[in-house]
């Protein structure tokens, strides 16, 4: 199977300048991820799971290591590549599903649905019948689907959410706890999808608060308590 | 500090905008200190930092009204070469008409306050040559149209609009001629919040629509936080930090931009 991603030493602390102190997040870890595959992150609260998945978007800055993407253009290393490229493989290759939902004053869940696609340059009646479909299959109302995501409960948002970021397949997926809440019917398609991008290649992080929802998807766990052995034997503990 | 000058890339769109090394002064008190930054196609770029910190001294020389000590300014256009800051006035005054588009925080400076609405629009219209009655008719009604200015009042002169309708006329002004950079300096400053987040809403339409290239200046950290791309932290006319919106707000680096970040309600 083919690498997505390659990590090599990567560590992430905050410096908190008010209080002239550092937090370190996580050290030296070390792991890769091919095809298809999926990993899960688990850790105590603090240990840094969430905080992996933003170095690994660039949402965080790391202080160290290397994280190298195998993109349609060649190898990248996501820490150093210019804004500009994070910003267009964020476009097209790598997503990152979170638990909410960036609703925009007057945008209809529709649109928002859809806007990943016209992005990424399909036509808009075409992206706008992909996001139907999506949004009926996370269970949302067909009544809501011209209405605004602002005024939605959090779990209708959160429908919305992941219909916006799994329409587009994506090389490398992060999921920041993803079923945090979600009925059962949203979470069946949640999986349902999840497996679907899966068989098609897309490689995935996760952290899941209740990792039984996904079980059968995971190939591989990181722990990330800090005090837990070495990265190469925490690597490919079974679940 | 620049932006992204120099790194390692694979996209390979040349950036619409580049300045390099652009110092400004005032007689003692230096406004901008060797600022470079990029802009590429459909991207929006804000600028903040507090009063004083050359914000909108670095947007006003990117509108050509001011001239700094030195640097460069390009713009990757078909027709448009060499560094801009060494054109004459009228090829300045063409360009801007043209290529370049601004809406100021204060109507004033961008408006004839007596005259109609779509007379304004018209007006820039005029300046690059425009000279047929029924286009720069419909030419001035469709950018009022897209800028979401009620048509029943293109009478209607600036003076005796509300703030958030007196820049709509502004902005309608500015994308008349399609330009490829629109410049925003503090275009929401002073409106209620309900009518912010109307012009917002206008402006991240347009942007999506057109993909029209963007700078903008504010001081208000949720308009850009909703708007830009990329962010570049400004203080004392330097630039302190610059990089991704996301990676600002969430992991700011620089000391004065986590002060910054944890001042917003």
């Amino acid at each position: 199977m083919s690498v997505i991603l390659h990590v090599q030493g990567l560590t992430k602390g905050f410096t908190m300048h008010h209080l002239g102190s550092q937090m370190a997040a996580f050290s030296n870890i070390s792991f890769d991820l091919n095809a298809g595959e999926f990993l899960l992150l688990k850790g105590q609260n603090g240990a840094g799971k969430s905080t992996m998945l933003r170095t690994l978007y660039r949402s965080y800055l790391a202080q160290a290591g290397q994280v190298l993407f195998h993109s349609d253009h060649g190898v990248i290393d996501l820490l150093r590549a210019a804004d500009v490229d994070v910003t267009h493989l964020r476009r097209t290759e790598i997503g990152f599903v979170t638990q909410f939902l960036v609703a925009r004053p007057r945008v209809s869940a529709e649109d928002l649905v859809a806007e990943p696609l016209r992005m990424a340059g399909h036509s808009a009646p075409q992206a706008l019948d992909k996001a139907r479909y999506w949004l009926k299959a996370f269970g949302v109302k067909d009544s809501l689907w011209r209405a605004y995501p602002t005024t939605f409960s959090g779990g209708e948002q959160q429908k919305v959410n992941l219909a916006r970021a799994l329409i587009l397949p994506r090389k490398l997926l992060l999921l920041d706890e993803p079923t945090a809440s979600l009925d059962a019917h949203a979470r069946v398609a949640l999986v349902a999808r999840l497996q679907e991008l899966k068989q098609n290649g897309t490689a995935m992080i996760g952290v899941f608060h209740h990792p039984d929802d996904v079980e059968h998807l995971i190939d591989r766990v990181i722990d990330l308590t800090p005090d837990a052995p070495n990265m190469e034997d925490r690597a490919d503990v079974a679940v | 500090m620049t932006l992204t000058l120099d790194a390692p890339r694979i996209v390979t769109t040349r950036p619409l905008v580049t300045l390099r090394d652009v110092t400004k002064t005032y007689g003692d008190v230096q406004a901008v200190t060797r600022v470079s930054a990029e802009v590429f196609p459909g991207e929006v770029l804000g600028i903040v930092g507090e009063s004083g910190s050359g914000k909108s001294t670095l947007l006003r020389m990117m509108n050509l009204e001011d001239t700094p000590d030195s640097g460069s300014y390009t713009l990757d256009l078909p027709d448009v070469q060499g560094n801009l800051f060494e054109l004459g006035r009228f090829a300045r005054r063409m360009l801007c008409a043209t290529k370049i588009g601004i809406v100021y925080q204060n109507p004033h400076l961008g408006l004839l306050m007596k005259h109609s609405s779509s007379g304004n629009v018209a007006e820039r219209l005029l300046i690059a040559g425009e000279r047929r009655f029924s286009v720069l008719r419909d030419k001035a009604r469709a950018a009022l149209a897209a800028s979401e200015f009620p048509l029943e009042r293109l009478d209607a002169p600036p003076i005796e609009l509300s703030g958030g309708m007196q820049q709509r006329v502004q902005l309608a002004k500015a994308i008349a001629l399609e330009p490829a950079l629109l410049l925003l300096d503090e275009p929401t400053t002073g409106l209620d919040v309900s009518v912010q987040a109307l012009v917002l809403d206008t402006l991240k339409r347009l942007q999506q629509d057109r993909n029209i290239t963007m700078v903008i200046v504010s001081h208000d950290l949720g308009v850009i936080r909703t708007l830009a791309d990329r962010v570049m932290v400004m203080r004392r006319g330097e630039v302190v930090e610059a990089g991704l919106v996301d990676q600002i707000f969430q992991d700011p680096q620089h000391p004065y931009t986590q002060q910054l970040v944890h001042a917003k309600l």
